[in-house]
């Protein structure tokens, strides 16, 4: 028989792990305490620069809690079996990033002690408030789909499915959903011209595609590693193409941005483009300081996209892991840097002012993140725990 | 269902006669006279501001230093990026173009010129559009105003809005007002809120123009009622030629600017 309180203890590595992820935390909080008495200024953020590392990891973060329809969806819309064991992995991924989301929207308010004045004041026209609506819900469908789940797989029964799949259903259709309300936030701002983009909610669907279930195989690899468990090959390499599949189109997409910016010749549109990767220039000045994240991201998207082309390097994980972890931070500094600072950039009065995090910044972000590892550690362990036991 | 202040009052009067202080009615009518509308207000269907660039000299800075001071709103020099502003001076190719558009075939007067920028208080405002929370609305006779008190500090609307005109408390304003000298009449905000030009509707309240326009010696700003034919807008806009910042966005800005 297991028990809760026995599945959340572990060994010396688990501890020492859980006593890291509670050190990053309480850095983060103490600087939280400070942004709290100082305000934002001790960020990096400006009166051009008004959203920065905080808003950037909160839309990276909501395509890794959309991304876990990419095993969700071929499990029960197209019956394959090999999914059926990471599903649940999705959805408690989801859980710990949508967690994270709310808590990045809420390190950057400049009033957190009003978070309430949005439900209490419901503004229909104003797209937070769906975003707030869509994530809530989201939270809300992926535990109360994992936890019954769970629970049945537990005590060896079949779960209540005749409940449980039309919420199913329903989360198929709400994971992208969460992700297109998210690029709506930017796509419908005049003037924004990197963001000013229809194509916008696509290249947010198709950055997460790959990038989120690229955490999800790592995290269940890291999991079996643990737990001494068979990798599901035949699963892993099917991520494996979905993840190379979506990166394909995710480089796409850019290129469709390059080509409209560039070709047209507009101003407004080619502004922002250049900014990231060539740098602006006013006052006999070059203002650059994202090009070479920029061009690091474009490098590293596209190698591990060609590598993860080959079934071999599918297969073999020494190679595949690697690529994952390159293909996640290629993701990462194009959603969770680039693109949010810099739609900023120029100012609408044309003006450049750089951005870059300050030390108090990275730390409340680096809390953050460990808010939502202990959250995915804790939940992971207890689906490893459950699984063991029912093996035993 | 709230109370309302009709309810409130009748409780309060019910109240007093039972304490047998003040009679009810005589407690009621001696209210109302300190609420209602003030009677010198200014009002209008349709405020709007007429910038003549030609009058407008430049170094002079009259206008934002009367607004900032009446205004309370902070001075951060050390630091740009803290920077709160609501009217200022920009160059020409920045108020109406992109830098690069910077051709070397304009007239070198109006590039060099001071524009006056400001919030344009917009008749369709992107900055009212995306509020989670209504802290920023329109009022009918057209003011965008900012309710520093429901803010939430999300600056989504300075995301949206496409003229650059909204600052954000990122530290403490007090710091940055001088304590011996600032006006007592208007609030003073707190960190963490967005603030912008309010067309002084504190001062159309109580009847009295814009500061701005009050303080500008040269005739170079008018402010009135374009819904009123004879408002000194109204004809400016009869007699020039304007042109307004970004039009093509659709915002419909309500600042317009005589060039030449």
């Amino acid at each position: 028989m297991l028990e809760l309180e026995k599945a959340i203890k572990g060994g010396p590595r688990y501890w020492a792990w859980i006593v890291f992820l509670l050190a990053v935390i309480g850095a983060g909080t103490l600087a939280y305490l400070l942004q709290l008495r100082d305000g934002l200024g001790i960020t990096g953020l400006s009166r051009d620069v008004t959203w920065g590392f905080y808003i950037a990891q909160f839309t990276f973060l909501v395509g890794v809690a959309a991304s876990g329809l990419m095993v969700v969806l071929p499990y029960y819309l197209h019956d394959y079996k090999a999914f059926g064991k990471i599903t649940i992995l999705g959805e408690f991924l989801a859980v710990g990033a949508v967690i994270m989301c709310m808590t990045f929207i809420f390190v950057d308010m400049g009033m957190p002690t009003r978070v309430l004045n949005v439900p209490l004041y419901p503004t229909p026209n104003s797209i937070m408030f769906w975003d707030m609506l869509v994530l809530g819900t989201y939270l809300a469908l992926n535990l109360v789909i994992a936890v019954p789940m769970l629970a049945a797989e537990y005590r060896g029964k079949q779960p209540p499915y005749y409940i449980l799949k039309p919420i199913i259903y329903l989360s198929i259709a709400w994971a992208p959903l969460i992700h297109t309300v998210t690029a709506f936030l930017y796509a419908g701002l005049p003037n924004r011209h990197m963001w000013l983009t229809a194509i916008l909610a696509a290249r947010f669907l198709a950055s997460a595609f790959c990038a989120g279930p690229a955490i999800l195989v790592i995290l269940y690899l890291l999991m079996n590693y643990f737990y001494k468990q068979e990798n599901n090959m035949k699963a892993v390499g099917k991520l494996a193409q979905i993840i190379c599949y979506a990166m394909i189109v995710n480089m796409f997409f850019l290129g469709l941005e390059f080509f409209t910016a560039f070709y047209s010749g507009i101003p407004g549109h080619k502004h922002s483009i250049e900014y990231l990767f060539f740098g602006l220039h006013e006052h006999g000045h070059t203002y650059g300081a994202l090009v070479p994240f920029m061009w690091t991201s474009l490098v590293l998207g596209v190698t591990s996209a060609i590598v993860l082309v080959f079934p071999g390097a599918r297969r073999n994980l020494s190679i595949l892991v690697p690529t994952l972890v390159v293909l996640v931070l290629a993701a990462w500094l194009d959603k969770g840097v680039g693109l949010i600072i810099g739609g900023f950039v120029p100012s609408p009065l044309g003006h450049i002012t750089e951005y870059s995090p300050t030390l108090p910044e990275v730390l409340i972000t680096m809390g953050v993140f460990g808010i939502g590892a202990l959250v995915i550690t804790v939940l992971y362990k207890i689906v490893a725990e459950v699984r063991q036991a029912a093996n035993s | 269902m709230g109370i309302t202040k009709r309810d409130f009052l009748k409780i309060a009067g019910v109240s007093a006669i039972g304490a047998g202080a003040v009679p009810a009615s005589k407690a009621i009518a001696g209210f109302k006279d300190q609420v209602g509308p003030n009677k010198e207000a200014l009002t209008g269907e349709r405020w709007a501001m007429v910038v003549d660039v030609r009058k407008c000299p430049e170094g002079c800075d009259d206008c934002a230093k009367a607004c900032h001071f009446t205004h309370n709103v902070p001075e951060f020099t050390y630091n740009k990026r803290h920077e709160i502003k609501w009217i200022w001076h920009e160059k020409y190719v920045n108020a109406f173009a992109v830098p690069e558009n910077e051709g070397e075939y304009v007239d070198k007067a109006t590039a060099s010129r001071p524009f006056l920028v400001l919030c344009n208080h917009c008749d369709n405002p992107p900055c009212v559009r995306v509020c989670p929370t209504q802290a920023t609305f329109k009022r009918k006779d057209g003011v965008v105003m900012m309710d520093y008190h429901r803010c939430i500090g999300c600056r989504f609307c300075m995301a949206a809005c496409p003229y650059g005109s909204r600052s954000f408390n990122l530290k403490d304003p007090r710091l940055g007002l001088d304590h011996t000298h600032y006006n007592k009449d208007f609030p003073t905000r707190m960190k963490g809120v967005v603030e912008k030009c309010n067309f002084c509707a504190e001062r159309l309240a109580v009847g009295k123009i814009p500061v701005c326009v009050e303080a500008c010696k040269h005739g170079a700003l008018a402010f009135g009622d374009l819904a009123d034919e004879n408002s000194q807008v109204s004809k400016l806009l009869r007699e020039n030629y304007t042109v307004k910042r970004k039009p093509e966005l659709g915002t419909l800005p309500m600042v317009y600017y005589i060039v030449r």
